[in-house]
């Protein structure tokens, strides 16, 4: 599994995957699904209501994982990947690792020695996304 | 078996026509049975039967037709499906066989021709052998037929020939050889297809197992009859799963699922149901997917698994050509992808499983050759058709075929076979907007071509999308990439490469670990000393020995050694800004420019050059800082310091050089550094700075530091933190600071035709004697024009200006002036008209060659009127001026000349005589004027002009009187037949009687009908004659006598007094109502003994 937060301009501001190992196909992964999240967000004719929503859902099926997607309202995008095997992770599930995710994500901005657009360093950060890590393996 | 062992058979991938044999035709020496043929064939549109035709001689041999079995009951199947089976439905056995006669229905050799006709149907009879297939006769004619039933000889001759032949009425077809040709050809068609449903169903014999579901399938197929075609190969497609698989039939039972599927799945698109075959496909993926089989043969599974998805994707893809639109995460490029993928997986366990020792051979005899040199059932083992059972027959054979399969494997091009179909997902991704998934599988691609020892096109792929992963700044992926990149070109001898991608692998961008990066500097360091690099790890050691007599090669030739790298398009390891030290720089002083240089490499670099190039090429001799030490060692001076750059450490290194006089008001600008790593008597790279700071990821890296919060952490004294460092890329040359002052002593605004003084002080500050000083002085070019011809300057203050003089008096000489020394200069300046102008002043002198000036500009104001004037009868001129100027105003005298249309009413008298105006005070004068009547109804008049003598009231200095003449604005003048005014007090009190009188006066020669009513208010009570209708007789004057009752205090609305003339409708009463006051003020009451009351 792996979760990936990537910058307005979609580079990487936190990016970790279980196992290490297979990292850079986890990396390349979350890379090519940005073309899926980059299209649905420049989706045009999209009534307001829908905007709110966050949670990009699937973005695109492959035959090993399954990768989502969730927007902020300021472009920055996370992506998680998980094992096509996993099946105890369902939508709802995914969801609420998001939401999580951007709380997390928030108090990260909030802090004022945080410059937005630097990698993210942050003990408490990478301990919310351990326990994701966890959850997905 | 071949590398295509794995392709689907054509047969099942064509769409099933049904097979028509055409006999009787000489198409090569017959013209007109050429003619049928061709319409036939040719011209075979999507609205023509499908039907694949073939010319066949008359007596030719058709497949033998087994006995039919009447039971199954004892049949032990040997496999699932027959090699030939498809094949000979579609092009050996016809459903209909058509022969061909020439023959009139009045041929004079009737009976012969009847009978060699029979004999011919006869011999096709007995080539087909009982098959079910259909004959039929075509006569082709030269006449054209009449209508049925009125040539009784061929309705005759007809069934006589049908009896001969043993044909039904039906199959006996005539084809009259005119111009219709095509047309008869088609309803032929159309016949014939009736026919083949006909031979379909009679095969219909078959009813168990997955074979006859096929076959179903199939004849629906050829019968046109795709719904239930599909229906059959869903069933068939359940029955395959439901066999028992074992090792030694799981080939054959992927082998036949594999078919039915993309039969199942071909049709779904053609039924435009594209979602139905996406689900079909997923179910057989996931279905098949674990069935690998024989663990020693794996390849062979993962081989299968990439040829259905490439299958798959072919049948998308030409679904979309007929018009199915794909999306972007639903397109044929993923299941080409995941076919690479898996030919990549089969490309692995081929590399495990058949890296036999050298010594093991192909096995002889050859397992794999058959007697018949191919299969009799779809995917069956050669070595043991037929078989069924759970364990091979024979396992020392089951040995020998395993090993030549593996051997065969050993030869296949895998990455030929990735490259393809990576490149088939390259274009759909291209096409549904996914540029990353395209830059991903394009270095998928590169890497392959890597593997495959193509290091040239494997080059050209990586270094094609690198930088679209350095742009979008994802390090991790471009490290991988350029690790890639660098082999390739260590590999190939590429000096230029090799440099590029190690100075980027070793810099910033890269996240290789430091015992990595310090293994690819030394490397590094080592190319620009020309010598051999050390091989990169992990690559092929056969390449590695070619690779290294390469370099050994480029040691020893001469030419070919200097490179220049644009830095702007990579992230190299050495960083740099250059900046001038301020944005301008006066001619008179050095200009100094900076250039700070970091690298971030792991080990301590020394370079050999710097240079600055600027706009103008005159200034980079000043700006180089080059090795001096050319032919010494470089270690050993330790002058040379300066040229090492320390890991993360800024160098600055200034220089300084003066302006050339033709550039001051000139811009220079850094166009680029030059940084030179090696030698120049060796092997030398050249690293250049467009615009002398920047690479791919510096804008960013500037944009993140400019934001950041983070404390500087304070260096020690020389150092320097480099994202402190800002950028300056250009600076102006600028004229030197003149040392003179100027003074202007005046006092704005200057009124108009004034002759204003201003008084220019010039003052040397410089040196040395400032010579030759000149003076311009007057109204600033490039203004309105008019303001040229409205302003006059002149040096003489004593007579008002006139239009000969000039608006600009230019360069005029003052002599030279000792430091120190002073001269003051009045001038003065006369403005006709209003508005501000901007004045120049401009000094110029010499001093020491230099010449410098100073322009000092000024705004001069005016003041205006503002003229209202009301019409009508006695109506009253009044005129307020206003002093717009700051200074005090003293109005001498002021006049009213009026136009020969206006009478004063009394003797106009100035009234603002010696008034003295402070600034936006306001005098005010008016006149009592009347208007003589005018002839023609309403006419515009003149009222003529208003002249105002004024001065300026100033301590400094004595001014003359000033004549200001302004135009008094034309007036309307209306003729108006009734004339009201009313008569009332200046104000009212409340509950106190207020009388006021209306006087109504005819001033035309008529009768005048005038009605007349007062409306109601709230604010008073009245009593007079509220409507009322009378005559005023002409230019008499009728009186209105009303008592108002003021209810309320304050401004009060007066009742409305409403006139209307019938003779006049277009004279409103609200034209008349202009006449008359509107509103009244209404004290309040006073209180007990106020002195009003007692009154009343």
């Amino acid at each position: 599994a792996e979760i990936c937060i990537t910058s307005m301009d979609n580079y990487p501001l936190y990016i970790r995957s279980i196992p290490t190992q297979g990292e850079l196909k986890f990396h390349y992964t979350v890379h090519t699904s940005l073309d899926v999240v980059e299209e649905k967000i420049s989706g045009v004719g999209k009534a307001l209501a829908d905007q709110r929503e966050l949670y990009l859902g699937l973005l695109y099926p492959t035959e090993d994982y399954k990768v989502y997607g969730y927007v902020t309202n300021s472009k920055v995008k996370f992506v998680i990947v998980v094992d096509s095997s996993n099946t105890s992770l369902r939508d709802n599930e995914i969801r609420s690792m998001f939401r999580k995710l951007h709380n997390s994500f928030t108090d990260v901005m909030c802090n004022p020695f945080y410059n937005p657009g630097d990698p993210i360093q942050s003990k408490a950060f990478d301990s919310i996304v351990s326990t994701m890590m966890v959850q997905a393996c | 078996m071949s590398p295509a062992q794995w392709d689907l058979p054509p047969e099942l991938c064509c769409r099933p026509m049904a097979f028509v044999a055409l006999t009787g035709l000489d198409v090569v020496y017959n013209a007109i049975h050429r003619a049928i043929w061709d319409a036939f064939c040719a011209n075979r549109r999507a609205d023509r039967v499908p039907i694949s035709f073939k010319v066949l001689p008359g007596d030719h041999e058709y497949p033998k037709c087994r006995t039919k079995r009447t039971s199954y009951e004892w049949y032990i199947p040997k496999g699932i499906l027959k090699t030939g089976w498809m094949n000979k439905h579609l092009n050996l056995v016809p459903a209909l066989v058509v022969l061909f006669y020439e023959l009139d229905w009045d041929d004079p050799q009737w009976k012969e021709k009847q009978s060699e006709c029979a004999t011919k149907v006869e011999i096709v009879r007995t080539s087909l052998q009982g098959r079910n297939t259909k004959v039929a006769v075509v006569l082709i004619q030269k006449k054209t037929p009449l209508p049925p039933g009125e040539d009784l000889v061929a309705s005759e001759r007809a069934s006589a020939l049908c009896g001969a032949c043993d044909l039904s009425g039906k199959s006996l077809f005539v084809l009259p050889h005119t111009d219709h040709l095509v047309g008869y050809i088609i309803r032929l068609e159309s016949l014939d297809v009736e026919y083949l449903s006909l031979y379909v169903v009679s095969n219909n014999k078959y009813l168990l197992f997955v074979r006859h579901q096929f076959k179903m399938g199939f004849f629906s197929e050829l019968k046109q009859d795709t719904q239930n075609a599909l229906k059959y190969y869903r069933t068939a497609y359940s029955l395959v799963h439901e066999l028992r698989a074992h090792e030694t039939n799981m080939l054959e039972i992927k082998t036949m699922a594999g078919f039915i599927n993309y039969k199942i799945c071909r049709l779904c698109f053609q039924h435009n149901t594209p979602l139905d075959a996406i689900a079909q496909f997923r179910k057989h993926i996931d279905l098949c997917k674990k069935k690998i089989g024989s663990a020693e043969l794996a390849f062979e599974h993962t081989a299968w698994m990439s040829k259905q998805f490439q299958s798959f994707g072919d049948l998308f893809d030409e679904a979309i050509k007929l018009g199915l639109t794909a999306i972007q995460t639903q397109n044929p490029g993923f299941y080409y992808q995941q076919a690479a993928y898996y030919a990549q997986e089969r490309k692995q366990q081929a590399g495990q499983l058949c890296s036999h020792e050298p010594g093991v051979g192909y096995p002889a005899p050859d397992p794999l050759e058959t007697p018949s040199g191919a299969l009799d059932f779809y995917g069956q083992r050669p070595w043991r058709q037929g078989h069924q059972s759970i364990d091979p027959p024979d396992s020392e054979k089951e040995k020998q075929g395993i090993l030549a399969l593996q051997v065969k494997e050993r030869d296949v091009l895998h990455s030929e076979l990735v490259i393809a179909l990576l490149s088939n997902a390259v274009a759909q991704f291209k096409k549904y907007k996914c540029p990353r998934m395209k830059s991903h599988l394009m270095v998928q691609m590169g890497e392959e071509y890597y593997h495959a020892k193509d290091y040239t096109k494997a080059l050209k792929l990586l270094d094609y999308v690198m930088c679209d992963y350095r742009t979008e700044r994802w390090w991790s992926l471009l490290t991988s990439i350029l690790c890639t990149a660098l082999k390739c070109s260590y590999l190939m001898g590429q000096v230029k490469d090799y440099i590029t991608y190690s100075m980027e692998l070793v810099g910033r961008a890269s996240i290789l670990p430091e015992e990595q990066k310090s293994r690819i500097e030394k490397n590094l360091i080592k190319v620009l000393m020309n010598e051999v690099p050390q091989p990169e790890p992990d690559c092929d050691l056969a390449s590695v020995k070619t690779a290294q007599s390469l370099w050994s090669d480029r040691i020893s030739l001469a030419g070919n050694n200097e490179f220049t790298i644009e830095v702007q398009d990579y992230v190299p390891f050495v960083q740099c800004k250059a900046k001038f030290l301020y944005p301008s720089f006066h001619i008179d002083e050095p200009v100094q420019l900076h250039v700070y240089v970091r690298a971030d490499c792991p080990h301590p670099v020394r370079f050999s050059k710097l240079c600055v190039s600027l706009s103008n090429q005159e200034y980079n001799q000043y700006c180089l800082l080059e090795d001096a030490s050319k032919e010494k060692d470089i270690l050993e001076t330790s002058t040379q310091e300066n040229m090492c750059l320390v890991p993360g450490k800024t160098r600055k290194y200034c220089f300084k050089f003066v302006a050339k006089t033709e550039d001051v008001g000139k811009k220079i600008e850094i166009t680029s550094v030059g940084l030179m790593l090696g030698r120049e008597t060796g092997r030398y790279v050249y690293l250049n700075w467009r615009g002398g700071w920047g690479d791919a990821a510096s804008s960013h890296e500037t944009l993140q530091a400019s934001r950041s919060f983070k404390r500087r952490t304070r260096l020690p004294e020389q150092q320097v933190d480099w994202d402190t460092v800002t950028i300056q890329s250009s600076t102006m040359i600028i004229s030197r600071v003149p040392k003179i002052s100027v003074q202007l002593t005046h006092e704005p605004p200057a009124l108009t035709n004034e002759m204003y003084c201003m008084i220019v002080t010039i003052q040397s500050e410089e040196d040395t004697v400032a010579k030759d000083i000149k003076l311009t002085a007057g109204l600033k070019p490039g203004q309105d024009a008019n303001l040229t011809q409205s302003t006059q300057i002149t040096l003489n203050g004593s007579e008002v200006c006139d239009d000969s003089h000039p608006a600009l008096l230019p360069d005029i000489p003052l002599g030279d002036l000792q430091p120190g020394q002073k001269i003051v200069k009045p001038l003065y300046i006369h403005c006709v008209s209003t508005g501000s102008r901007i004045l120049l002043f401009h000094v110029a002198y010499s001093v020491s060659a230099t010449v410098e000036g100073k322009d000092i500009n000024c705004k001069c104001h005016k003041f205006e009127h503002l003229e209202r004037v009301y019409v009508d009868i006695p109506f009253l001129l009044m005129m307020d001026i206003l002093s717009a100027s700051p200074w005090l105003i003293e109005l001498v005298n002021s006049e009213v000349q009026l136009a020969s249309s206006m009478t004063p009413i009394d003797q106009p008298q100035s009234q603002v005589e010696g008034v003295t105006l402070q600034t936006s005070e306001c005098a005010s004068e008016c006149f009592l004027l009347k208007c003589p009547p005018v002839q023609n109804g309403t006419s515009t008049v003149a009222s003529g002009h208003y002249f105002i003598s004024w001065k300026r009231k100033s301590a400094f200095a004595e001014t003359s009187v000033v004549r200001t003449i302004v135009i008094l604005p034309h007036v309307m003048v209306e003729n108006i037949p009734l004339y009201v005014h009313a008569e009332l007090p200046s104000f009212g009190r409340v509950r106190e009687s207020l009388p006021v009188r209306y006087h109504l006066e005819n001033r035309t020669g008529l009768v005048q009908d005038v009605e007349i009513g007062v409306e109601p208010s709230d604010a008073f009570m009245f009593s007079g004659l509220k409507q009322v209708r009378m005559r005023i007789l002409p230019g008499s004057e009728q009186e209105m006598l009303y008592n108002f009752y003021p209810l309320m205090a304050g401004y009060q609305v007066l009742p409305q007094l409403n006139i209307n003339l019938l003779r006049f409708p277009n004279i409103s009463s609200q034209l008349l109502r202009r006449f008359l006051p509107s509103r009244i003020f209404v004290k309040p009451q006073g209180r007990n003994g106020d002195t009003s009351i007692e009154a009343a």
